[in-house]
């Protein structure tokens, strides 16, 4: 019936077809739905008397604008505006041009921003309390800034993501935290963590109560951890070159290298590296899911085998000849691999289609998770033995909480990952489970800012 | 009549899921028996029917498959899911939770004598 159209009529299907391809929000997929629509409407109308154009004009007309089809497109399938985000219309150039300009400034504020504490005779490095306490305060909030100005947020949102700032600021500042203290070194760790999350209101324009929303700030993570990596890299034979460059002709750079240059270069890469996820997304769109595949089966291979080792050296809390987990700092590193686990999770789904069927990958994903919950379950056996036997620390304390948080996760995330694979839930309910979480890690850094360094002593 | 934005907007859901609910069906299909159902009344650009299909796909409403038109071209077809259906009974109970207080309003002012079956024009 449809091959039966004029050769006229399928070229204009065709040309129409080049045209509702272009934005980035309808898929391949989506225009053929569109075609097999358009297709029964031309049907239709040729059937009721309309001449081949008349009703191919007519069809075109009643599927609606591209401008608004794109932009329901957009909004249902964010996980591919995100590839663009800008509408078709918008100059492409002109916008990413402003971004560009505001990011580089923002750059250079960062990276005059952590030099500041210089003025006032405080050198990077020497006295460590300092940067320890302000470190994340110097750099976040331009990344933020960055965030609020493109987004033209409301004062509302500014208020929401700036307050905490400000909090966070002022309980760094207050507290008496001894020097080299393990609670001040946590407290700057999870201060960092907790104004990420917020860095991520501003990213997603206070729609906070959104699940896409907060899947797109997961996303913009993972995306902004490559690119510094790959900032990092360049910035590493940077500092190599200067370094012997200058040692090549007599002169020492390395007090210029570690004063000036890494803590200006990492400050200005946060904000640049946001800046190229926000204007490149199309490109690292390939990578993630490349990453993900990669990297899921490998660490799924390194948990399977800790399990293993962990079950043919017996006890895992201390009393044998070998401890599995006797230092505390192996403990600490479990909970590190648990960490990337869940982000390497957490990566996966956000570069995921929702809407593909569940595959062999999502099998393989559950085993992972089911495998990080049987890990977390030994480090937390081990964690508690270590706590009965010699008592609570800060350190500790916070490990434990990252665990039972970390447990909880993956509780959940096997459970909807189970019944996803046998086809019994939506995708999207693994997407909203651990977009749940975000909260809990953000009132948990909290708690460990604002709560540990007193209970502690300061310690 | 035209019927506003919003409204038509929120009764999409429900009528798309009730179409649904009689059985497997693809997107023009659907938006023909949208029209026929309506009179005609209720109508949307064709295209917004898409991303909205979408949606119920991704909740879970709705579960699709790829089949062929007659004509053997690809056409992407839609059926309820077990939770769709919970949903479609949902938003059943709740339009008819509605659509009888709109009707206990309107029965009472047409009780009234300054309203009943006299527009403004009616009595010229």
């Amino acid at each position: 019936m449809a091959d039966d159209l004029e050769p006229r009529i399928e070229e204009q299907i065709s040309a129409w077809r080049a045209y509702v391809s272009r934005p980035e929000a309808i898929d391949g997929r989506d225009v053929d739905e569109l075609e097999d629509h358009l297709r029964g409407q031309i049907d239709r109308l040729e059937a009721s008397g309309l001449d081949g154009d008349e009703a191919f004009l007519v069809a075109v007309k009643r599927l609606g604008g591209l401008d608004d089809l794109s932009r329901e497109f957009a909004r249902e399938h964010s996980d591919r505006l995100w590839k663009q985000l800008m509408f078709p219309g918008a100059p492409r150039a002109a916008r990413s041009g402003a971004g560009l300009a505001l990011a580089v400034a923002l750059a250079i504020g960062a990276a005059l921003a952590i030099q500041l504490p210089a003025v006032f005779g405080i050198r990077f490095g020497e006295d460590g309390d300092f940067y320890a306490r302000f470190g994340s305060l110097l750099v976040l909030p331009f990344l933020a800034a960055y965030f609020l100005v493109r987004r033209r947020a409301s004062a509302a949102t500014v208020a929401v993501v700036g307050v905490p700032f400000l909090l966070t600021a002022v309980v760094m500042a207050v507290y008496p935290f001894a020097p080299d203290g393990s609670t001040l070194v946590l407290a700057a760790t999870h201060a960092a963590v907790a104004l990420w999350i917020v860095t991520g209101v501003a990213y997603v324009d206070g729609r906070v109560r959104s699940s896409r929303a907060r899947m797109d700030f997961i996303r913009f993570t993972g995306e902004w951890l490559v690119y510094l990596a790959l900032i990092a890299l360049g910035g590493g034979v940077l500092v190599a070159l200067t370094m012997g460059v200058f040692s090549a002709i007599g002169l020492d750079a390395e007090w210029f290298v570690e004063q000036f240059m890494v803590p200006s270069g990492v400050a200005g890469a946060v904000v640049v590296a946001a800046w190229l996820v926000e204007a490149k997304q199309s490109v690292i769109e390939n990578i993630a899911p490349v990453l993900t595949k990669l990297f899921t089966p490998l660490f799924t291979l390194l948990l399977l085998a800790f399990i293993v080792a962990g079950l043919v050296q017996g006890n895992l809390v201390d009393g044998g000849e070998t401890e599995v987990f006797g230092q505390r700092d192996l403990l600490i590193l479990f909970d590190i691999v648990l960490v990337v686990v869940v982000g390497l999770l957490l990566y996966a789904l956000s570069a995921r289609e929702p809407l593909a069927p569940p595959a062999w990958f999502d099998r393989l994903q559950l085993l992972m998770v089911a495998a990080a919950l049987v890990v977390d379950i030994m480090v937390l056996v081990a964690m508690i033995g270590r706590i009965a036997e010699w008592g609570a620390s800060p350190n500790k304390l916070a490990s434990l909480g990252l665990n039972v948080i970390l447990l909880a996760n993956l509780v959940g995330a096997a459970w909807l990952q189970l019944r996803f694979t046998m086809r019994r839930t939506p995708f999207d309910r693994l997407e909203r489970w651990q977009t749940g979480f975000l909260p809990v890690y953000l009132a948990w850094a909290a708690i460990v800012v604002v709560a540990f360094p007193p209970l502690f002593a300061f310690a | 009549m035209k019927i506003g934005k919003d409204l038509v907007a929120a009764a999409a859901t429900p009528m798309v899921l009730g179409i649904l609910a009689d059985g497997e069906s693809y997107g023009y299909a659907i938006l023909q028996r949208v029209g026929e159902l309506s009179g005609g009344e209720l109508e949307w650009s064709d295209g917004m029917l898409y991303p909205l299909l979408h949606r119920l796909e991704r909740l879970g409403h709705v579960e699709s498959s790829w089949g062929a038109s007659p004509s053997g071209r690809p056409r992407k077809h839609y059926r309820l899911s077990a939770t769709g259906r919970a949903a479609f009974a949902e938003q059943r109970q709740q339009w008819a939770v509605v659509s009888r207080a709109l009707q206990r309003v309107w029965s009472d002012r047409d009780g009234g004598t300054d309203f009943a079956g006299a527009p403004a024009f009616g009595g010229a």
